[in-house]
């Protein structure tokens, strides 16, 4: 370092031979001297020079050595400028003075050269070490501040990415520390094509970077999938995988899924190391728990995953509550645990199902007590509605690429040993959304191809008799015939045909299923049975025909061509 | 009775002090020429402040140069104005006179 670097050390002494003796000593080391008579010129010279070293004669005339010391190291600040007195002063009092004063050390006359050069060499080390513990000081918290700084660049990143989900749905209440990401904690929420909501609660092992670098691909992989309309359990598969793929070992995403059907009143829950989730039954009062069966995601490799799930009924003004660790593992000063128990009383003393939420989040701040912080926990409340009376701000993603299909055609041939473990619709979602004017339709056109596949398929290929479906016992065995007939299937087919047109005003999708199977009575079958729907049961038919501008069979009935036109916004 | 000056203290002196020695007896006797009568001035005058700190500064410079005797006389007259009495410091004061005089003719041997 700076040992042997040469040294500008300040001399103030009103006796010219010892400042002439002094100057010696020090020049003799190979430093560079400056030389004042009073404390006054003593000031004026550090302000002028910057020494790094200053001896100092006590009394002197003008200003004595104690007032020229306090002077220089209100200037010097920080930095450490040591000051050696110079005296013959040998009272207990004087040498308190000098060091009330700043003095760092002192020098007795008769000056000993080897001592003051000793002296000079100790402070000349420590003055070197109080610059490099400094610089040290200033560079840490230039590092803390790009941390700092880099931390809001993820968290604006994670933002983006996060937030374009249905979290602000009217059905949805939510805690999460505006810090999550960086507790490893992350909710994404997003409608499916075809009405329904997927959520899932993460909650990753860890802190900091580590913690919020898997939160990235969760939520990009979530809303991608969910957008193009994939299933609960794909989406599941795909993020276990990609975590899996990505994060060091021991780093894992304890993770609550839910899908969450409008419609059919029914959810799907998976529950991978979370807390139990607590539906909360609005008529009857009841809790039911659904408890964590898998492990975490991240875990296992795709062969080992299990994606069951547990469904459960829920009725309008049901609650669903999915949560973090973070709750029931608060632990207030005294070091308990606010408790599962605690949580429950909760519920049982409910009164009011729409305060739920409020009222666990109050409980949980009043047991941690007002010091603590409740930045570790997360969790969401899912409200069963009517599937109109969801209102999100959330519009499906923009994809900003003006660029896309335009006149294109396609057909898909599935056989056989596709059918049973392939769903073609997301593939061909994905097809769709690729024409920028279809993707605002991604739901409807989800919609025509689910319905027509699975007409084609159990209808044709499968040749299933709708009527079954008419009655409770038909419904079953309609299902258990379907699997069974599937998994006997030797010859069949179904064709897949796609071509779009556009014109001035928008375009035109011709969506055209051919299946394998005998077809049905098409001109026998009077038009307002086909209609209401004589060959299926649901909402089938009809709904296709209400977003169709026409569906046609042909005269066989084992091929039906629906036209889909969409107009430039 | 020890030496005026101790001859080892001044061989080191030189040898710290090289070609500027010379220069350093002089600047010292020339020191000592205008301070030793300011001595007698301030005393005359009562101003012990000033003569405690001009005793000082001549004990400390003679201490380097090896006059023990002579620092040891202005040592007294320090102190002794430090505590304001100035009371028979007029002998203490001639005590100092001839004790330089044997310094300076003992440096002046040395140049």
């Amino acid at each position: 370092m700076k040992e042997s670097s040469v040294l500008k050390v300040l001399i103030a002494d009103d006796t010219d031979s010892d400042r002439l003796i002094l100057e010696s000593i020090v020049k003799k080391e190979g430093h560079i001297t400056i030389s004042v008579a009073n404390g006054v010129q003593a000031v004026e010279a550090y302000e002028a020079e910057h020494p790094d070293i200053v001896l100092m004669d006590a009394l002197m005339p003008e200003l004595d050595g104690f007032g020229a010391a306090r002077q220089i190291k209100a200037l010097a600040g920080e930095e450490l400028v040591p000051i050696i007195f110079l005296t013959s002063l040998n009272d207990a009092e004087s040498l308190v003075k000098c060091l009330d004063a700043g003095g760092d050390d002192f020098l007795s006359k008769p000056y000993n050269r080897f001592i003051l050069q000793a002296k000079i060499k100790a402070f000349s080390r420590m003055r070197d070490m109080n610059i490099t513990m400094q610089d040290q000081r200033d560079q840490i918290s230039v590092y803390n501040n790009q941390l700092l700084q880099e931390q809001s660049v993820a968290k604006h990143v994670f933002d983006n990415i996060a937030h374009t989900g249905c979290l602000d749905a009217s059905n949805v209440n939510y805690l999460l520390s505006p810090l999550a990401v960086f507790n490893g904690d992350i909710i994404v929420a997003a409608m499916r094509p075809s009405g329904g909501m997927l959520v899932l609660l993460g909650d990753f092992t860890g802190h900091g970077l580590p913690a919020a670098i898997g939160a990235m691909p969760l939520a990009s992989v979530f809303y991608g999938m969910v957008q193009k309309g994939f299933s609960m359990v794909d989406i599941l598969r795909e993020i276990n995988q990609k975590l899996k793929q990505i994060l060091p070992l021991g780093v894992f995403c304890c993770a609550g899924m839910v899908d969450f059907d409008f419609t059919k009143k029914r959810v799907k829950i998976w529950n991978g190391g979370l807390p139990d989730c607590f539906i909360y039954h609005a008529e009857s009062k009841e809790l039911q728990m659904v408890k964590s069966t898998h492990l975490p995601l991240g875990v296992l490799d795709d062969n080992s995953f299990n994606d069951d799930y547990e469904t459960v009924e829920m009725l309008d003004g049901d609650r669903l509550f999915v949560w973090s660790d973070g709750i029931i593992e608060s632990r207030n000063k005294n070091d308990e645990m606010f408790g599962e128990d605690r949580l429950k009383n909760i519920f049982t003393n409910n009164e009011y199902p729409d305060g739920l939420f409020e009222s666990i989040v109050d409980n949980v701040q009043l047991f941690l007590g007002m010091e603590s912080r409740d930045d570790d926990v997360s969790m969401i409340e899912l409200k069963m509605v009517p599937q109109d009376s969801v209102i999100t701000k959330a519009k499906n993603l923009v994809h900003n690429r003006s660029v896309g299909l335009v006149e294109w055609a396609m057909t898909l041939e599935l056989e056989p040993s596709t059918f049973r473990i392939f769903d073609p619709l997301p593939l061909l979602l994905n097809i769709l959304v690729e024409v920028p004017g279809l993707r605002r339709y991604s739901g409807e056109l989800y919609s025509i191809l689910a319905e027509l596949y699975s007409n084609a398929l159990e209808h044709g290929v499968l040749a299933l008799d709708s009527s079954w479906k008419q009655s409770g016992e038909g419904f079953s065995k309609y299902y258990e015939e379907r699997e069974s007939r599937l998994a006997q299937l030797i010859d069949g087919f179904v064709h897949i045909h796609l071509s779009h047109k556009i014109d001035d005003s928008g375009g035109k999708l011709l969506i055209r299923m051919t299946d394998s199977g005998d077809g049905f009575d098409v001109a026998g079958t009077p038009s307002e049975l086909l209609a209401n729907n004589v060959m299926n049961s649901g909402r089938g038919i009809p709904l296709v025909k209400s977003v169709c501008e026409s569906v046609e069979y042909n005269s066989i009935g084992n091929q039906v061509d629906a036209i889909f036109v969409w107009q430039e916004e | 009775m020890p030496e005026a000056v101790d001859l080892d203290t001044l061989t080191m002196l030189k040898d710290i002090m090289e070609d500027e020695f010379d220069l350093l007896i002089e600047t010292f006797i020339d020191d000592a020429k205008v301070r030793i009568p300011q001595l007698k001035k301030q005393l005359a005058e009562g101003e012990h402040d000033e003569l405690m700190r001009n005793a000082h500064s001549l004990k400390g410079s003679s201490s380097n140069l090896g006059a023990i005797p002579f620092s040891e006389k202005c040592m007294k007259v320090e102190s002794q104005a430090k505590e304001g009495n100035l009371n028979g410091l007029e002998g203490a004061l001639s005590d100092i006179e001839q004790e330089f005089n044997l310094v300076e003719s003992a440096l002046k041997e040395l140049i």
